[in-house]
């Protein structure tokens, strides 16, 4: 067996690992990074990145669908139905994935990294093996990432799909099952309806995407009424059946009358997509000694030290900060520092978030409630979409949006951000910036905002909260 | 209910297993996370363990002086939930899947109001007029100044922020440093230092760390220490001082001491030798050659005196002077640094209560001196004030018995204390 010592082990290259691995081997310390798959992890190979392309290229047939069937919009019309070939857009997005995968792999050779390709079994610690190299480090990054939870009761396989499969789905479905309308469950369902298929939301909880309010989440709700997605809120889901006829039967409850069979429901459906949330792949570190929380999270303190010296976990596998591609990433380069020598701990004022729905919606920092609840005096201000004339431009009034501004009534700090509206995303940067740098209402109200661009709603629900909206009666 | 198993973590660098002290726990007993459960002795320090979760104590691996290795499990808990041993069960379809949160601000404790009295004393820290930061909401700064205040150990709850409502600036930053902290407003800060400076241990200092590390690490050494009255050595001292002519040196003790010992090792050759202990050989020297140990600036010397035998104290004075000046310029030759037989080493006025200096290797002795200093003692019942001196010496014990190294000691006292035995 060969050994291979080297001061740095990243295990996991996905957002959190290869960032860790880049900016470790930059500052001259000697890096290996183990990945089982491609380089890139559940982000760039099976999760938010092919998710926004398939997003992006069902709202392009959306829109051709509908100039060919009201033909005049816009005054585009489209002779003959648009038609969409599903192997051929899973191919467009295959390539897009690729050319990422290729790019995150040129970067970790440009720093000086060793990547190893294969699965990394621990024999302690600080021990390795990778096929039939042994790495043996000085310091350790576990960056395992998560991978899709499954159900008990409905295993994966025979139809009963997780996020990852439903992103290389190359046929056209008549019916699809989401089970669980958290933002993965809902973002791939949208895409689907907007892909001409059926979609059936199946949510134990009381409504869709509950950690948000219900101001954010009604143009959203709208939108699925309109398309006529079907919500069933409050039901269990109660175990997928398979069909003569090839298709599967999905039952599902009433959560009050979960006991009472005569109330159960089902519905048909090509494919049940289940996205109940997502667990660490922490299972194959029992020989590090890492200690776990008691649902399988490694615990670690803000410098993402383990119980273990010398051995860090950051990312999805952690229980530090959200689930997010964006926090392993900053958790990756700031491990990176600490280990190299930097006094670095984990705290930032505001993580953005957000939902690629049809609506986007958007948040960073506190929400209202959230603020009331930690003691602020609050003030907000609201500016719709629907004033703002770079959104009627590209009709992303159309979904009802609007931005929203949550600041401290007394010193007039900006607390928090949020958005909901078709073209949103993209201005959460802006947000995000405030609230790190301490920014007061009177510094966005005070900064020019490029005309016409949808960042001029920020300036605006800005002086709304300050009681001096200019666009708005 | 599921069993939760605890592996003894690693808790040091290079530790691979460490001793059970004491079990603060045993079976049956409640834990809280955090409560101490395991006091571990490695080679390096004695640990506390603390309990990984709460449970009930199911069982313990090792009793006192029991071994346990590091990742071997040493402790398991009943726990609510699954544990750790067995499978994981599935959440339930009705458990809300995780989804990006919107982040919660910290909640901070409330800011203490700024003191007053440091504005007024401090006009220069706070030019403009302080902003009370807003209760119950953490201190307003950037990133990049909230990074700068961990690196320099500042509490940005103590800063005042000269920007709007409150918010903290590099400059303000730099006030706080200026002013020091509200709790030593006056004075130097007392900022926490984190920075380090590495130096890499080469040439020279390389050198030093592997000979002393030869020594100390083969040579089994033992240690005596003698008083001794210089008195009559300090009053012929001075008269051959004020006494001498053109071109003779200023005397110190050291050529006395270094006359002293041409007699003390000439009759006690067991001292005045040099120990091949690869070969099994100790070599004995007719000629006394005396390392004198010598500070520099870059680092310690060793340049050498040879025959002193042959010399009378204005020559060792001389020729000791001569080549710790080598030394200390760096123009000693090779023949100037090798070829001693015994050491002394000198900490002059540093003095000290006394040292354990280390053999120059393949020496069997070194000998330290220290300063003279007026010291009452008891002379035929009479407290009376006398010039004493400290001998440190530090003997090979594999060639050098206890004996004969105090009896080199008490030989050489005898001479200092009547120095005219030293010429005779």
């Amino acid at each position: 067996m060969n050994v291979r010592k080297c001061k740095v082990l990243v295990v996991g290259a996905g957002p959190g690992g290869y960032v860790a691995a880049i900016r470790s081997a930059q500052l001259g310390m000697d890096t290996v990074i183990v990945e089982g798959e491609k380089a890139g992890g559940t982000c760039l190979i099976r999760g938010c990145i092919p998710s926004k392309a398939m997003i992006h290229a069902a709202h392009k047939f959306h829109d051709l669908a509908q100039h060919a069937k009201d033909g005049g919009h816009m005054g585009i019309s489209i002779p003959g139905p648009a038609e969409i070939d599903m192997a051929g857009l899973k191919g467009w997005k295959d390539g897009i994935v690729d050319r990422l995968n290729k790019g995150v792999e040129h970067l970790l050779k440009s720093s000086g990294a060793e990547l190893i390709t294969g699965w990394a079994e621990f024999k302690d610690a600080k021990t390795a093996v990778v096929g039939d190299t042994q790495i043996e480090a000085e310091y350790v990054i576990l960056a395992n990432g998560s991978v899709p939870i499954e159900l008990p009761f409905m295993k994966y396989g025979d139809g009963v799909i997780s996020s990852r499969e439903a992103l290389d789905i190359d046929e056209k479905l008549e019916h699809l099952v989401v089970v669980g309308g958290g933002y993965i469950g809902l973002e791939l369902g949208i895409v689907h309806r907007m892909l001409g298929a059926e979609v059936t939301i199946v949510e134990a909880m009381d409504s869709v995407l509950p950690i948000f309010d219900k101001e954010l989440r009604r143009p959203l709700e709208l939108f699925m009424k309109k398309n006529k997605i079907k919500v069933n809120t409050g039901v269990f889901a109660k175990g997928a059946e398979k069909l003569d006829n090839g298709k599967l039967k999905l039952n599902f409850i009433d959560k009050n009358h979960a006991d009472d069979e005569s109330k159960m429901q089902s519905v048909e459906a090509d494919r049940v997509l289940v996205t109940v949330g997502r667990r660490p792949r922490s299972e194959g570190l029992a020989p590090t000694g890492v200690a776990l929380n008691e649902r399988g999270f490694v615990k670690v303190n803000e410098k993402c030290e383990t119980n273990m010296k010398g051995v860090y976990a950051i990312g999805d596998l952690t229980d530090l900060g959200e689930m997010l591609a964006h926090v392993a990433s900053f958790q990756g380069e700031m491990v990176a520092e600490i280990i190299a020598g930097k006094d670095r701990i984990y705290s930032p004022l505001a993580v953005p978030a957000i939902v690629f729905t049809e609506p986007e919606i958007v948040s960073v920092g506190m929400s209202p409630d959230e603020a009331k609840d930690a003691g602020h005096p609050v003030i907000t201000g609201k500016f719709p979409l629907a004033a703002n004339g770079r959104s009627l431009t590209q009709e992303a009034e159309k979904t009802g949006g609007f931005v929203r501004v949550v600041a401290r009534e007394d010193d007039h700090r900006i607390l928090g951000v949020q958005a909901v509206g078709t073209h949103v995303s993209e201005l959460v940067g802006e947000w995000t910036l405030a609230i790190e740098m301490g920014a007061l209402l009177e510094d966005i109200a005070g900064t020019i905002h490029a005309h016409p661009t949808m960042t001029e709603m920020t300036h605006e629900a800005v002086l709304a909260t300050l009681g001096h909206a200019i666009h708005i009666a | 209910m599921g069993v939760f198993a605890f592996k003894l973590p690693d808790i040091g660098e290079g530790v691979v297993e460490g001793e059970v002290v004491e079990w603060m726990v045993a079976v049956g007993d409640s834990v809280k996370e955090d409560d101490p459960i395991l006091s571990v002795m490695t080679d390096k320090a004695t640990v506390e363990i603390p309990s990984p979760t709460d449970g009930v104590v199911k069982s313990l691996v090792g009793e006192p002086g029991t071994i346990l290795a590091v990742g071997q499990v040493c402790i398991e808990f009943d726990v609510d939930g699954d544990g750790n041993s067995s499978a994981k069960s599935e959440p339930e379809a009705s458990e809300p899947a995780p989804e990006p949160t919107p982040v919660e601000e910290e909640v901070v404790e409330d800011i203490q109001p700024v003191v007053e009295e440091k504005v007024e004393e401090k006009p220069v820290a706070a030019p403009t007029p302080v902003v009370v930061a807003a209760p119950g909401a953490r201190p307003l700064a950037s990133p990049a100044v909230r990074q700068r205040a961990r690196e320099s150990g500042i509490d940005l709850a103590s800063v005042n922020g000269s920007g709007p409502a409150g918010r903290i600036t590099h400059a303000d930053l730099d006030s706080w440093k200026e002013a020091g902290s509200p709790v030593a407003a006056a004075g130097p800060s007392r900022a926490a230092r984190t920075g380090t400076t590495e130096i890499p241990v080469i040439g020279l200092r390389r050198k030093i760390a592997e000979s002393m590390t030869a020594s100390y690490s083969t040579i089994p050494h033992f240690s005596y220490f003698e008083e001794v009255d210089v008195t009559e050595l300090e009053s012929l001292r001075v008269h051959l001082n004020s006494t001498r002519t053109e071109g003779q040196p200023k005397l110190t003790y050291l050529p006395f001491i270094m006359q002293a010992l041409v007699k003390a090792l000439g009759e006690n050759p067991v001292c005045n030798a040099l120990y091949d202990d690869e070969k099994g050989v100790v070599t004995r020297f007719d000629a006394i050659h005396l390392g004198i140990a010598t500070q520099t600036d870059r680092g310690l010397y060793v340049p050498v005196v040879k025959h002193v035998e042959a010399q009378d104290v204005w020559t060792s004075a001389t020729e000791m002077q001569r080549v710790s000046q080598a030394a200390r310029d760096g123009t000693a030759g090779l023949d100037e640094l090798t070829g001693s037989t015994f050491t002394i080493t000198s900490l002059g006025r540093m003095g000290g209560l006394g040292a354990t200096p280390i053999i120059n290797k393949p020496e069997v002795g070194i000998l330290g001196v220290h300063n003279a200093v007026d010291t009452p003692v008891v002379r035929n019942g009479q407290i009376v004030i006398r010039r004493m001196m400290r001998l440190s010496s530090s003997w090979d014990h594999r060639v050098v018995d206890g004996w004969d190294g105090a009896v080199l000691v008490q030989r050489l006292k005898a001479l200092l204390e009547h120095p005219a035995t030293i010429f005779m």
